[in-house]
């Protein structure tokens, strides 16, 4: 912590002399949180940052596309693309730009992005607005699931407060959206701001040649954008202060599980796994594994977790990514394999039954590995689950086979132990006990609620 | 061979007729329920002829021809211009 911090504070200095912004573990983002312990306001928001600095001129609109490209901001929604190379892409595109930020939050394990809304509004706000300005777009779009009704109603009072204030050129527009798992996907964004139903659009095109209203279309993470709001401040250098040279920067995790204390933090970039969960006191109990990514993510064994830096490369060579910095204690009493199985059972009835992977490869791989938990499973059972799972990725219009091959493949090798176990003897005594990781309990959607 | 090509598939709209993996078995296998599983392998020469065969043959209109490169975000800047 006091090294990040260190560096933090140092950049500041030597940037313009905030060298009083940075909270507790060098967090950033909810650092006015940290100040005062409660939702920091439009005048809150001002005082802390001052107004953003729109850019005037195409020329500082792209010194500020420059600054996002030298910052090195990913995105914070789970893909960990370059944040800068993505708004050239819309910037350069034929036709008046669309910024969607994206708060739709699926992952039954994350509240980051609900967290980050309730307590850094104006953050996100104005990283539409800049980002926005850098693209060169007309209309700004804020995506939130209609299950968060009254997150919904205090951001279109700040976007009214604002608008008192005059502070952005055009107010953001906040819509509430069918909150199933795939409707967080860009293209489910797209087609749903487009009238249709939010469930995912085959590609090419991708949004950000053709997306809402069939212009170039911006979608970020709204915390991804809280970052930019800041890097348009500070500069690339100071948002370097934190993380490393090849994961800069700070990002929010929302840590869950068998730990001391859960909940939603900010942690530099590049942080030992190890030293990430203990911002969240650590473990409680003996573990398992770690989830990581939450439900479109990759299991990992507790030994080789807690040494891995948490950035993009390092968990690349272990079959894993940061993810939405959803991470996932598992301890060492549950049942890996019942856990595992409850995950892909929720994921196959969460598919929006488009195409063929998804509407049969998903649930009979979700079927076969209940019966690997539940049931009494044989070798047979197993080459079969294996090879249906193997089929998955790839071969859907969005990545949500690609997760649900990925979450079940890692959890038959790192479970590989149990999987033998529950070959030799049936289930375990622990296959019956309540589940740690938190599934919904949501039924199939029907078609008329996907709009 | 100036340019190397892949199929493409509009996974939405394939509704697992087949004819596909008839037509082009060089490149494409079905699953147990008859959806495509597309190969990694270059197409040329006859192949490429039977891949335009079979995108005129899909009943789904799923099936479509691309030039490779493909279309990940970062090439697209370069492409366009």
């Amino acid at each position: 912590m006091t090294e990040a911090m260190t560096d933090g504070r140092t950049a500041l200095a030597a940037g313009d002399g905030r060298a009083g912004m940075l909270g507790p573990h060098g967090s950033r983002l909810l650092h006015g949180w940290y100040a005062t312990g409660g939702p920091a306001g439009l005048d809150e928001h001002l005082g802390r940052y001052g107004p953003p600095p729109f850019p005037r001129t195409a020329d500082a609109a792209d010194r500020l596309i420059r600054a996002v490209e030298d910052a090195g901001l990913t995105g914070r929604g789970g893909a960990a693309f370059p944040t800068g190379r993505k708004l050239r892409a819309v910037a350069a595109g034929r036709g008046t730009a669309v910024v969607v930020a994206n708060g739709m939050e699926s992952e039954p394990a994350s509240r980051k992005d609900e967290t980050l809304l309730d307590l850094a509004p104006h953050l996100v706000l104005d990283g539409a607005a800049l980002a926005a300005a850098a693209v060169g777009a007309d209309v700004a779009h804020l995506c939130l699931p209609h299950t968060r009704q009254d997150q919904a109603d205090a951001l279109r009072e700040a976007v009214g407060e604002r608008q008192r204030v005059g502070t952005d050129p055009f107010p953001v527009q906040v819509h509430e959206l069918p909150h199933h798992y795939v409707s967080s996907e860009e293209t489910s964004l797209v087609r749903w701001l487009n009238g249709g139903d939010a469930r995912p659009l085959a590609t090419p095109p991708r949004p950000f040649e053709k997306g809402v209203g069939r212009r170039p279309t911006l979608i970020d993470n709204v915390e991804t954008l809280a970052h930019l709001a800041l890097i348009a401040r500070y500069g690339p250098g100071w948002f370097r202060g934190a993380g490393r040279a090849d994961a800069a920067g700070t990002t929010l995790v929302t840590l869950s599980g068998a730990l001391r204390t859960p909940g939603v933090y900010e942690v530099p970039m590049g942080r030992p796994l190890g030293e990430v969960l203990d911002v969240a006191g650590g473990a409680a109990e003996p573990l398992a594994a770690v989830l990581l990514g939450g439900f479109f993510g990759s299991w990992l064994p507790v030994g080789q977790a807690l040494h891995v830096p948490f950035a993009k490369q390092d968990l690349a060579s272990l079959g894993a990514g940061p993810g939405a910095g959803v991470i996932v204690a598992l301890p060492a009493r549950a049942c890996c394999l019942a856990e595992a199985a409850r995950v892909l059972g929720y994921l196959a009835a969460q598919s929006a039954r488009q195409c063929g992977p998804c509407r049969l490869g998903l649930p009979a791989v979700a079927a076969d590995f209940a019966d690997l938990a539940w049931g009494d499973p044989t070798p047979e059972l197993m080459r079969r689950l294996e090879g249906r799972t193997g089929l998955l990725a790839g071969r859907g219009a969005c990545r949500h086979p690609d997760g649900a091959s990925r979450f079940a493949a890692t959890a038959l090798r790192v479970f590989a132990d149990d999987v033998r176990h529950h070959l030799s003897a049936g289930p375990c005594a622990a296959a019956g006990h309540e589940p740690v990781l938190p599934v919904p309990d949501t039924p199939v959607p029907a078609d008329r609620e996907w709009r | 061979m100036a340019r190397t090509h892949t199929v493409g598939i509009d996974r939405i709209a394939c509704d697992g007729y087949g004819l596909c993996a008839e037509l082009l078995p060089e490149l494409i296998e079905l699953d147990e329920w008859g959806y495509p599983v597309v190969g990694s392998a270059p197409l040329t020469g006859e192949a490429l002829g039977h891949a335009r065969r079979a995108v005129a043959a899909c009943p789904a209109l799923a099936l479509r021809l691309d030039r490779a490169p493909e279309r990940a975000p970062d090439r697209k800047p370069a492409q366009r211009s």
